[in-house]
């Protein structure tokens, strides 16, 4: 169940593999990765991310966020159309990867993790933490960062919201990656994301969970 | 098929379980001969799944392996390496090939393994596969809402670090778990006994014991180069300093007798924490040892299910509240 052996290549094998992918599209992909920030590398490699904004700011924004008749209106002809949907797409993914590592999942989770991004995990946890955290708090795969789910529980603890960390998490759906998660939340496609903070056995198949 | 796991648990007897981890090569040979070392010593015994994000032979083979030689397996399955199609598939095979047990994990990110470039799926994580497979037993449907038929049976298992940060979480993590529906949990490494009891305490709090058996992990630290390497490169461990310096104090000649020593102490221990009801022996390329400390724990060799509940019954009234356990499928 747990590591006993671990023995592994050379971190430095290891650390220049990383950082230097050695295939035909290298260039395409640096040059990727500067226009679009950390975005690229998080997708590709998620690391733990540490939130730029206190908890408490974004528990206030998200109640000017919430859905009404006019942001649905909004969201629906944003999908209809093109360039201002890449545009609103583009904006979205500046913002969330600045302030929280975000990979663009389109299904977001932030409400109910004390504003950390659990895809920033490098196991892309939606439920909490794994076993694996150090005793220092440091992530067992990254052991230079702090686990994002104790990141999480802690902004989450401070603001009175650990309940939250009682909800299921329902799996993602993987066709959604790229997607303005605020499309789909006006429009109400996130409402099956996860259960009550105290539902024992929970329908894996919820109603208005379907995405298309 | 049935689980004699859950029959053991439920009869509110002490459960047994080990572990094997399969060999790097095409033979089945030690798991079977590490399973007969273990036959009539453990209620199950845990088949790895390619544990440390190490290449090892598969646990489902690894667990027809043990079957073979007349110990029940518990299959380990992780998210690693199988996305939510693959992963389902795999128990339905291991249902219908009798594989008795599933106990889910969300693995070991393989950068820590020996092919550290591997892609990592993580499709799902521990819990949502915990759920999707006790949705496929009992509502006979894939997480595509298709319906299975027949319906798969296993006794479905989880694993818990009640050691690792954020220590007001770990209790409620394992809540998740069981909301999803995990029966049994086996708990990562005791060696700091008093803070198992405190998570116990927060289990049975949250009213855990009643729906989820919870097997202590124990294990022996025979020499200090692997005092070292569990202090040092396993992450979410916890080994205390009374107990480092217990196996640093005595001549070199002697550590692994105290470390055996000290594990049968740590399965006694554990085993009058109330709420705890059974004990997972991890003793990596030793599993010869076990029946040792297992004796002398006082623990003693596996009779049928039904006398072993006389033995236990005074056990700890917590996991006892369990009787009514048809309430498992509710």
């Amino acid at each position: 169940m747990t590591t006993m052996s671990r023995t592994s290549p050379p971190a430095s094998a290891r650390a220049t593999k990383e950082s230097a992918p050695t295939d035909a599209s290298h260039g395409r992909r640096e040059q990727g990765r500067r226009r679009r920030g950390q975005s690229l590398e998080q997708r590709r490699a998620p690391h733990p991310h540490q939130p730029k904004l206190a908890a408490r700011s974004m528990y206030r924004i998200q109640r000017l966020m919430r859905p009404n008749p006019l942001y649905r209106g909004f969201a629906a002809w944003l999908e209809s159309t093109r360039l201002p949907r890449r545009l609103f797409t583009a904006a979205e993914e500046r913002v969330k990867n600045e302030l929280f590592g975000c990979a663009m999942c389109g299904q977001c989770a932030l409400p109910v993790t004390g504003y950390a991004c659990p895809m920033s995990c490098p196991k892309q946890m939606r439920n909490g933490p794994c076993g694996g955290v150090g005793a220092d708090g440091s992530c067992e795969v990254y052991p230079d960062r702090r686990c994002v789910w104790l990141e999480a529980y802690t902004r989450a603890e401070h603001e009175g919201r650990t309940d939250d960390f009682n909800r299921l998490l329902r799996p993602i759906d993987q066709r959604a990656w790229g997607q303005s998660s605020w499309i789909n939340y006006w429009q109400g496609r996130d409402e099956g994301l996860w259960t009550g903070p105290d539902e024992q056995r929970p329908d894996l198949h919820p109603e208005g969970q379907a995405r298309s | 098929m049935s689980s004699r796991l859950r029959k053991r648990l439920e009869a509110d007897g002490f459960a047994v379980t080990a572990e094997i981890g399969p060999p790097r090569g095409a033979d089945l040979a030690a798991v079977r001969n590490k399973a007969e070392i273990l036959r009539g010593w453990v209620d199950a015994v845990n088949i790895t799944d390619n544990q440390g994000a190490h290449v090892r032979l598969s646990s489902w083979a690894g667990s027809l392996a043990a079957m073979d030689v007349g110990v029940e397996p518990v299959m380990q399955l992780t998210c690693r390496d199988r996305n939510r199609i693959a992963l389902q598939s795999e128990l339905l095979s291991a249902s219908a090939m009798g594989i008795p047990n599933v106990l889910f994990m969300t693995g070991d990110h393989p950068k820590l393994g020996d092919h550290a470039e591997a892609k990592p799926v993580f499709d799902l994580d521990s819990i949502q596969l915990t759920w999707a497979a006790r949705t496929m037993r009992d509502e006979r449907k894939l997480m595509s809402g298709r319906e299975v038929d027949p319906a798969p049976d296993w006794f479905i298992g989880a694993v818990e670090n009640p050691f690792a940060p954020p220590a007001g979480f770990r209790a409620q993590r394992l809540a998740k778990k069981v909301a999803a529906g995990a029966e049994f949990v086996q708990t990562q490494f005791v060696f700091d006994v008093p803070a198992f009891a405190r998570w116990m305490d927060q289990v049975i709090d949250l009213g855990l014991t009643e729906r989820c058996h919870v097997i202590a992990g124990v294990g022996p630290i025979r020499s200090l180069r692997a005092l070292d390497h569990m202090s040092n490169n396993v992450p979410g461990l916890h080994i205390p300093d009374d107990v480092s310096r217990r196996l640093r104090g005595v001549p070199a000649d002697r550590v692994a007798d105290e470390g055996m020593r000290l594990a049968a102490e740590i399965v006694q221990l554990v085993r009058e924490i109330p709420g705890v009801s059974g004990v997972h022996v991890m003793a990596f390329g030793y599993e010869r040892g076990i029946p040792e400390i297992l004796e002398r724990a006082g623990v003693g060799a596996r009779g049928d299910v039904a006398p072993a509940a006389d033995r236990a019954a005074g056990e700890g009234a917590a996991a006892g509240e369990g009787a009514g356990e048809g309430g498992h499928a509710d």
